[in-house]
């Protein structure tokens, strides 16, 4: 207001914008050259941290049955949980193999007809061909009661946040917590409280499913128009009248994908409840990645997909139709032939495909002939990418690093970000996992790179060309249904265990998202401005330059974000198939009790990792650069 | 025009609505007293509605008129209390309405007033005949009773044979006529309208205005109409509430706002009325002076200017205008051709 930018007087010379960062980081340079080697905190395995927590888990194992904290509570907790497993594992069983294709036909066709019924008939067939129908029933089990019990939790929970924004504030913060920590994270404290077995794994698949039941059940709550609730509390309907004849009925179709959402997230993440000892297909799948057997890994892998493919067809159908009532009768006879069929066919499932040995010659097949591409890949991302950045961050002091990281979040966010990071790099320090979190955020620095020029570029691609967006639009769709370590396998087949591994699953993994969101920002760039800018004169580049990117950019650093959150989790996942670094401790804390304690620390380290790049991307998003906000 | 049986009145007095933290004590200082621009800037509270009190009669269609952002819409919430009042009185056929208890309000709500929305506020899962009867059904009314009275309803305002369908196969109008039906259905002694045209097309609008001044002959309620479109007010309003910044600048008649503007606001809106479609022959006669003859035709002085046209051009003698047996002036051909001519623009 004051002075009016117009009037200011030119100064005679100003510093390019860019010197103070370059001088800034020129000085880092020096002084890592200076400094290398000294001031670095190199990994323990024995930290006095990683001791504390393991006994904390003996005392608590040795009190369980004694602390009325236990003995009233948690123990009651779990034998519920384990019990409505029980229940939904016996049951599942009991139908057999006949029934229970004949109850999911039968649901399939209720909610969109014959196809989706076909479709869930055959997917489920799809899994006994596949030689694992028991462990499918196990997983399906797990998946019923964890999303059971996120729903009973979630959707009030989502209701009341729906029409009550305070509420709705507080839960924010709590819920993007959740979203953003890699699913290993959920694990240690759940063995804590449940000790390994399925109610663990129930209740780890629950926590990690419940964020959608409750975040888009409050969306389609809040998007009820408010005109409808007014008209009906002017009529004089009492607040509960409201809630069941117009804020439900209204909110339905969002409500049935909030349900689809939480399904989805469960069955991703029943496959690592494995890791704490769950049933289900994860247990090959963990066998198969661990021992490098693709073979053993890909029918439990290609069931889950199968699953997730016959849940999200129905759920999303039901979500998307009129309820037909008509239909009930028709469907529960069909579930009932099919339970009928349980007695006159065989218990077990008859036919299967064997398809290990097979499936192994073809990847040592690969692994030979592609041999000299993967390895000349592989070697050279590590030998110019990987192995310089980690030995920076691993040999500068940790001190150094933590200013960069703290300068750059400032930068790029503000004040509040770098608290933040601040915070962050402090607690990793002072758990003692300082080398290892530097080694994971190597990988995920190198990932995300990878991540986002794949990204970007194919979703310019998209933005720019009609057709090659309907090309790639149903690979996008397909990727994202697929749970997370599916990703593992062709990555495994092609590169063996290796540090690389995790990276190349990673980035395949990421770049779906990042090229929708980047395609979707380009594209909702409003036409008139598009049109505006085409009457000036533009050519396509400068379009794309001065118009569509720098208008998509909240578009594109979300992207930059999701894809670093994903990475992340993926880099940590990719443990499994020799990742190293905080996944491998993490891994290695439930199968050894002695490791126990740092395995727990890592989950921890790899929470604090999250949630520093997150808010440093996050920071991009929602505000100007400090330095463009003092010129306006 | 006949009063219903069950037509109510309402008193409002000195009602405030003043949104943002701290109303109360906004209200108890002299802030209240401060222009909207000020009061933001000094409490962070809005003062929507600012001491307005009025009267409506049973029976009368009583309009508040005045730009976006002045008040009126919130006023007519207040007075059943979907937006709760800082301070005041409102009676509603007697009944103390601030004072009521949930319940008394549900009942309120439930038998007496009924609303009609700007933006319908039709509940999209429903057929037709389930939205006409979602009031009777809240009240637990019996399936087959309230079905058989929004048939008689839809019957009323018009829509035969769409009872069936759901509100998104229907047009605006007839949205609107399912969102006046709904209100009607309850059998309310009063019916508040909330900008019920204003998103619908203009001759749709005109249509549904008819509607409403015949629905008004036939049933008789109490009702409160808000609206932005002067021409609307002036058309339906027997009498007008004018609103800017949340008080009340004007309230009477159309003929008294457009023959005698309380302020250069409403002046400022009443301007490109024409004066012969609303004002009457009281307003322009004069005093006869020598030179009038006392030979030329009566008329009533609540005649309109531009029906007293026709009786000016028979005769070049002056029209008396006449009271009863009283006369009150006299009108000539030049005093009503200045009245029809446009007027000057108002400057400040």
């Amino acid at each position: 207001m004051a002075a009016e930018p117009g009037l200011a007087p030119p100064p005679a010379f100003r510093l390019p914008r860019w010197a103070a960062p370059a001088a800034f980081t020129l000085v880092l340079v020096l002084a890592y050259l200076l400094l290398r080697g000294s001031g670095t905190l190199p990994h323990d395995d024995d930290a006095p941290q990683f001791t504390a927590i393991t006994e904390l888990r003996e005392w608590v194992d040795a009190h369980k049955n004694d602390s009325p904290l236990f003995l009233y509570f948690v123990n009651y907790v779990r034998l519920f949980i384990g019990g409505l497993f029980a229940l939904l594992q016996t049951s599942l069983h009991g139908l057999g193999w006949p029934g229970l294709i004949g109850v999911m036909g039968a649901l399939g066709w209720l909610a969109g007809g014959w196809r989706t019924g076909l479709l869930a008939m055959a997917s489920l067939a799809a899994c006994g061909v596949l030689g694992v129908w028991t462990l499918t029933v196990d997983t399906l089990a797990l998946v019923g009661a964890s999303v059971l019990l996120s729903l009973a939790i979630g959707l009030p929970l989502g209701v009341w946040a729906g029409r009550s924004p305070r509420l709705r504030r507080a839960l924010g913060p709590v819920l993007d917590f959740m979203q953003i920590m890699p699913t290993f994270a959920y694990l240690a404290p759940m063995v804590l409280f449940f000790q390994i077995g399925a109610p663990a794994g129930v209740a780890a698949t629950m926590i990690y499913s419940i964020p959608p039941a409750i975040r888009i059940t409050a969306l389609a709550i809040e998007q009820v128009s408010p005109t409808a609730v007014e008209a009906s509390a002017s009529l004089g309907a009492t607040p509960r009248q409201t809630l069941t004849k117009v804020y439900l009925p209204l909110a339905r179709s969002t409500m049935g994908l909030a349900i689809n959402q939480t399904i989805m997230m469960a069955l991703s993440m029943v496959v690592i409840a494995n890791l704490i000892n769950s049933p289900g297909l994860g247990s090959d799948i963990i066998k198969g990645l661990s021992r490098e057997n693709v073979g053993l890994m890909l029918p439990a892998g290609l069931a889950i997909v199968l699953i997730g493919i016959a849940l999200d067809r129905t759920t999303m159908a039901a979500s998307r139709q009129r309820f037909r009532p008509s239909r009930v009768p028709y469907a529960v006879a069909a579930g009932l032939a099919g339970a009928g069929l349980t007695f006159v066919l065989p218990a077990e499932w008859p036919w299967v495909l064997r398809t290990a040995q097979p499936v192994n010659e073809a990847v040592r097949w690969a692994e030979r002939s592609w041999f000299e591409v993967t390895d000349a890949i592989k070697e050279a991302v590590s030998l110019f990418l990987l192995n310089p950045l980690e030995g920076v961050l691993t040999s500068a002091p940790w001190w150094l690093v933590a200013l960069a990281l703290l300068a750059l979040a400032w930068r790029i966010g503000g004040v509040r970000p770098a608290v933040t990071v601040a915070v962050c790099v402090a607690a990793i320090v002072l758990l003692a996992l300082w080398e290892h979190s530097m080694v994971t955020l190597a990988m995920v620095i190198v990932a995300v790179a990878a991540t986002l020029a794949i990204g970007v570029s194919l979703g310019i691609l998209g933005a720019r060309s009609a057709r090659f967006s309907a090309f790639q639009r149903p690979l996008l769709d397909a990727a994202q249904t697929l749970p997370a370590f599916v990703y593992l396998l062709p990555a495994l087949a092609l590169f063996g265990a290796t540090r690389f591994t995790a990276i190349f699953a990673s980035v395949i993994y990421a770049v779906p998202p990042v090229v929708r969101l980047v395609e979707e920002g380009i594209r909702n760039v409003p036409p008139t401005v598009v049109e505006a800018a085409l009457s000036a004169g533009s050519t396509p580049r400068q379009m794309l330059w001065k118009v569509q990117l720098p208008m998509a950019r909240k578009a594109i650093l979300l992207a930059a974000n999701q894809g670093i959150v994903m990475t992340l989790a993926m880099v940590v996942l990719g443990a499994l198939v020799g990742g190293g670094a905080l996944g491998y401790d993490v891994v290695s804390g439930f199968s050894q009790r002695t490791d126990f304690g740092m395995g727990f620390a890592a989950g921890v380290a790899i929470v604090l990792l999250g949630i520093m790049l997150d808010r440093i991307t996050q920071g991009a998003d929602r505000r100007p650069p400090p330095l463009r906000r003092k010129s306006l | 025009m006949r009063i219903g049986p069950e037509s109510a009145g309402i008193e409002v007095k000195g009602l405030w609505k003043i949104f943002g933290p701290k109303a109360e004590r906004v209200l108890t200082s002299d802030d209240r007293l401060l222009e909207p621009a000020a009061l933001r800037e000094r409490t962070g509270c809005t003062a929507a509605v600012r001491d307005v009190s009025f009267e409506v009669r049973p029976g009368e269609v009583f309009v508040v008129m005045g730009l976006s952002g002045s008040g009126k819409s919130t006023l007519v919430r207040c007075l059943t209390r979907l937006i709760e009042p800082t301070a005041g009185e409102i009676a509603i056929g007697g009944d103390d309405v601030l004072r009521a208890t949930p319940a008394g309000l549900r009942e309120l709500r439930r038998h007496r007033v009924s609303m009609v929305f700007q933006h319908f506020g039709l509940l999209p899962h429903r057929r037709v005949i389930d939205n006409v009867a979602y009031g009777l059904e809240v009240q637990g009314v019996a399936k087959a009773a309230r079905h058989a009275r929004a048939r008689e309803i839809l019957t009323l305002v018009g829509l035969d044979g769409h009872a069936g369908s759901y509100p998104d196969q229907l047009s605006g109008g007839m949205q609107q006529r399912v969102g006046l039906a709904r209100a009607l259905a309850v059998e309310p002694q009063v019916m508040l309208f909330d900008e019920p045209f204003s998103a619908l097309d203009p001759l749709i609008r005109r249509d549904m205005q008819a509607e409403i001044i015949r629905l008004h002959r036939e049933v008789g309620k109490t009702m409160v109409f808000i609206t932005h479109d002067l021409a609307e007010a002036l058309k339906l309003g027997e009498r007008i509430a004018i609103m800017r910044d949340g008080s009340i600048v004007q309230l009477g008649t159309p003929e008294e706002l457009v023959g005698a503007p309380a302020d250069d606001y409403v002046a400022d809106f009443v301007r490109d009325v024409p004066r012969s479609d609303v004002l009457s022959l009281r307003w322009i006669c004069r005093e006869p002076d020598e030179h009038d003859s006392m030979e030329g035709p009566p008329l009533p002085a609540s005649t309109l200017i531009k029906d007293a046209v026709q009786v000016a051009t028979a005769t070049a003698l002056p029209i008396r205008v006449t009271d009863g047996e009283r006369l009150v002036g006299v009108v000539d051909r030049v005093d009503i051709l200045a009245a029809m001519a446009p007027r000057q623009p108002v400057t400040a």
